[in-house]
């Protein structure tokens, strides 16, 4: 088996008015087959994908925001959310989905998976990657 | 430790390039490259907040895509290098991991 790399997924986009968010989860799920050290980076327009209470069935358009809850199972855990685009979106924390994970190592413990960060902590995350993909 | 990042976005329509200087690093570089050569021309309402972004980035055209698009030489900022695909490839080498800003 070949070294574990850092890989981080960059969402920056919107979820439905183009296919990109979509796609990010989708590559996300693939990749987490590879057992790499995955974390996702929601910022600008990208935090609008983790909102609570979406409903797509007026759109005629798969709803697939509840799949981020389903990362953790693929021991997908850290989800970096950037404090500024909330701020200047009019969102806080609380108007985002709860997203939790099992912590194998503290007796299967319930935590959060989203984080919310500054933008200068994004940047050194960004900085911090052997990979990175964006959407 | 740095990071290339490549820009294809016109800033006068979508906020990547903002977006990208505000997460450099110093010593990072920053190619424009498609439509985003338009984040070089000098004298644009932008310009002045991407100067600001310079201090310790330093910002590359892809010379292909400002030719393609009729930008003269002489409208670039002062500060941005011009490379070709050569270049493009070597910036990347000399980097140790390349973000694109979509």
């Amino acid at each position: 088996m070949s070294e574990t790399k850092k890989f981080l997924y960059v969402n920056r986009k919107a979820p439905y008015g183009t296919i990109y968010a979509l796609e990010s989860l989708e590559v996300v799920l693939i990749g987490a087959a590879f057992e790499q050290d995955v974390s996702l980076a929601f910022l600008d327009d990208g935090v609008f994908q983790l909102t609570r209470g979406q409903d797509t069935a007026g759109i005629g358009i798969k709803n697939f925001s509840n799949t981020f809850r389903a990362l953790g199972d693929y021991d997908v855990t850290k989800l970096f959310v950037e404090r500024e685009s909330l701020d200047e979106r009019g969102l806080t924390e609380a108007d985002l989905q709860a997203i939790t994970y099992e912590d194998e190592n503290d007796d299967w413990a319930e935590k959060p998976s989203i984080r919310v960060v500054s933008r200068a902590e994004m940047a050194d995350i960004m900085a911090s990657q052997d990979v990175v993909l964006s959407f | 430790m740095s990071t290339l990042h490549t820009v294809n976005k016109s800033p006068f329509g979508n906020g990547a390039l903002q977006s990208c200087l505000k997460h450099c690093k110093p010593g990072d570089a920053v190619l424009l490259i498609e439509d985003g050569v338009y984040g070089a021309i000098a004298g644009s309402a932008l310009a002045a907040e991407v100067r600001a972004g310079l201090s310790d980035v330093a910002l590359y055209v892809l010379e292909g895509d400002v030719k393609a698009r009729g930008i003269d030489a002489g409208k670039i900022l002062g500060e941005v290098k011009s490379v070709g695909y050569g270049g493009f490839v070597d910036l990347v080498t000399s980097h140790d991991r390349t973000q694109a800003w979509l």
